[in-house]
């Protein structure tokens, strides 16, 4: 109910602002849901969705296998993370533009170029979440596993997994609102489709309309994953929980 | 000085460990264990009494394999180790029935639910440990140690911190797990009653660093233990200890 009337003073808001400052710099939501429609009965809002869609998924799966992996041995091994550990405070603190940029100039404007930009911008703060999690993993449990002479697999899907999921939940949650971001942009510089190029257009085009109808679209995809994709496999790896946190 | 001896090639538990010691944080060594050394035969449950802090959990990780860095030797028996810890120490993801099954997939279906009810947590299979009570968890983790059918039991102060009916009652449920299937069993604990009453053999181990300062074998069979006996035996141990 909260969360309906926070919804209602948003849409409130907007239309107040586009009353203020014009249709032309802000139009309303009735405009931007009209140019959704439009844009949904040519099939190009389809199109362009599934193509940033396909990218955001590619990359996120790419970087959060790589990030889990390469996380999990800075965690536990020390000489892992010493060596690491400098690479990723380069790759934390390169912008993503410059990688974008680079990425388009050794690959080519390639989807290949485009999904590795995009993964490799992700990596680094995968990487840092679930070092995390690998450092908090609980000794007694591990010896436990030894002495009872668990075989590897076993042990890393019962003993392990448990113990880092909150921190890959975590990791996924940043994950997928930082890689669509990085997505539009990749899409804007090299991508002849999808969210980021129909952006392109309309920026210069000054086609506010446009330019909202897309972003609110892919919004929405986002947070339809977010709750009905994220959310419930958070609460079923957490339903030992007495109280979920 | 550690031998190369396979481990595991007869059915002897022989534990040699000539010295332990531990690196405080300030770089100085202290001794925790000091010339340990016994030999436990097929079946056999030896139960080792001491003051608390006198380096008996340390003695336990060294034989279950957990810790490495000592100077002797452990041959165990070949086979599986059941090890009942300090804490449960169980899976929270998992239920009852999960931690048990993850640690012995071999056991069928029978023989996990005659050990459940033996132990009282037929009832309590699909609960996860946290709904738990802390003496039901000290019983899952016990099925869990005998489901993996051991060569070697190795416990931990198994009771400590139940109430007393409850430790009571533990501890015959354990008698008539060991008597119904003889196990190489090594105990550790501070309670003087709880070993007079399940062991074989007695050692008496001093403050640290730990020896063995007397061991008592016990003749009459666990079942037939009476308060007398216990008693007359408690005398004994009291004699040897200044």
């Amino acid at each position: 109910m909260l969360r309906l009337l926070s919804l209602a003073v948003f849409f409130a808001t907007w239309l107040a602002g586009s009353a203020l400052a014009g249709e032309q710099m802000l139009p309303g939501p009735l405009a931007v849901a009209g140019a959704i429609l439009g844009e949904a009965r040519s099939g190009a809002l389809f199109v362009n969705l599934g193509a940033t869609l396909a990218r955001v998924l590619l990359a996120f799966a790419l970087a959060m296998t790589l990030g889990t992996a390469l996380g999990i041995l800075m965690g536990r091994v020390r000489t892992a993370d010493r060596l690491g550990d400098p690479w990723l405070l380069i790759l934390l603190n390169l912008p993503a533009l410059v990688v974008v940029v680079l990425a388009y100039i050794w690959g080519g404007l390639t989807e290949t170029a485009a999904i590795a930009a995009v993964a490799v911008n992700k990596l680094p703060t995968a990487i840092v979440t679930v070092r995390e999690g690998a450092r908090a993993l609980d000794p007694t449990l591990d010896e436990m596993a030894r002495v009872f002479a668990m075989p590897r697999w076993r042990t890393f899907r019962h003993v392990v997994l448990p113990q880092l999921l909150p921190y890959l939940a975590a990791a996924a949650r940043s994950g997928l609102s930082l890689v669509w971001k990085i997505v539009l942009v990749v899409e804007l510089l090299g991508r002849p489709n999808g969210v980021g190029f129909e952006i392109g257009i309309a920026f210069q085009l000054f086609d506010v309309t446009r330019i909202l109808a897309y972003a609110l679209s892919f919004t929405a995809v986002v947070l339809a994953i977010e709750t009905f994709l994220v959310q419930p496999l958070e609460r079923r790896a957490s339903r030992w929980r007495l109280r979920p946190a | 000085m550690n031998d190369a001896r396979p481990v595991g090639d007869s059915d002897l538990l022989e534990v040699r460990i000539g010295r332990k010691a531990f690196r405080s944080a300030s770089g100085e060594e202290a001794d925790v264990l000091c010339d340990v050394a016994f030999t436990l035969t097929h079946g056999e449950v030896g139960a080792f009494v001491g003051p608390s802090g006198c380096g008996k959990t340390t003695m336990l990780r060294i034989v279950a394999g957990l810790d490495p860095d000592f100077t002797g030797a452990v041959a165990r028996p070949a086979g599986a180790i059941g090890m009942v810890f300090q804490e449960p120490r169980l899976l929270p993801w998992r239920t009852v029935d999960e931690n048990i099954r993850l640690i012995a997939p071999a056991i069928d279906e029978s023989t996990l639910a005659s050990l459940f009810a033996t132990l009282g947590l037929a009832t309590h299979r699909s609960h996860f440990p946290a709904e738990l009570s802390l003496g039901l968890a000290r019983r899952v983790a016990l099925a869990r140690a005998f489901a993996v059918d051991p060569r070697l039991l190795i416990l931990d102060e198994p009771f400590t911190s139940l109430d007393q009916p409850l430790a009571a009652r533990l501890r015959d449920e354990l008698a008539l797990l060991v008597d119904r299937r003889p196990v190489t069993t090594l105990l550790v604990t501070h309670d003087l009653d709880e070993a007079a009453r399940l062991a074989d053999r007695l050692f008496l181990l001093s403050a640290r660093p730990a020896r063995i300062l007397a061991t008592l074998p016990i003749r009459q069979p666990r079942a037939a233990r009476t308060a007398a006996d216990i008693a007359a035996l408690k005398a004994a141990v009291a004699q040897q200890q200044p």
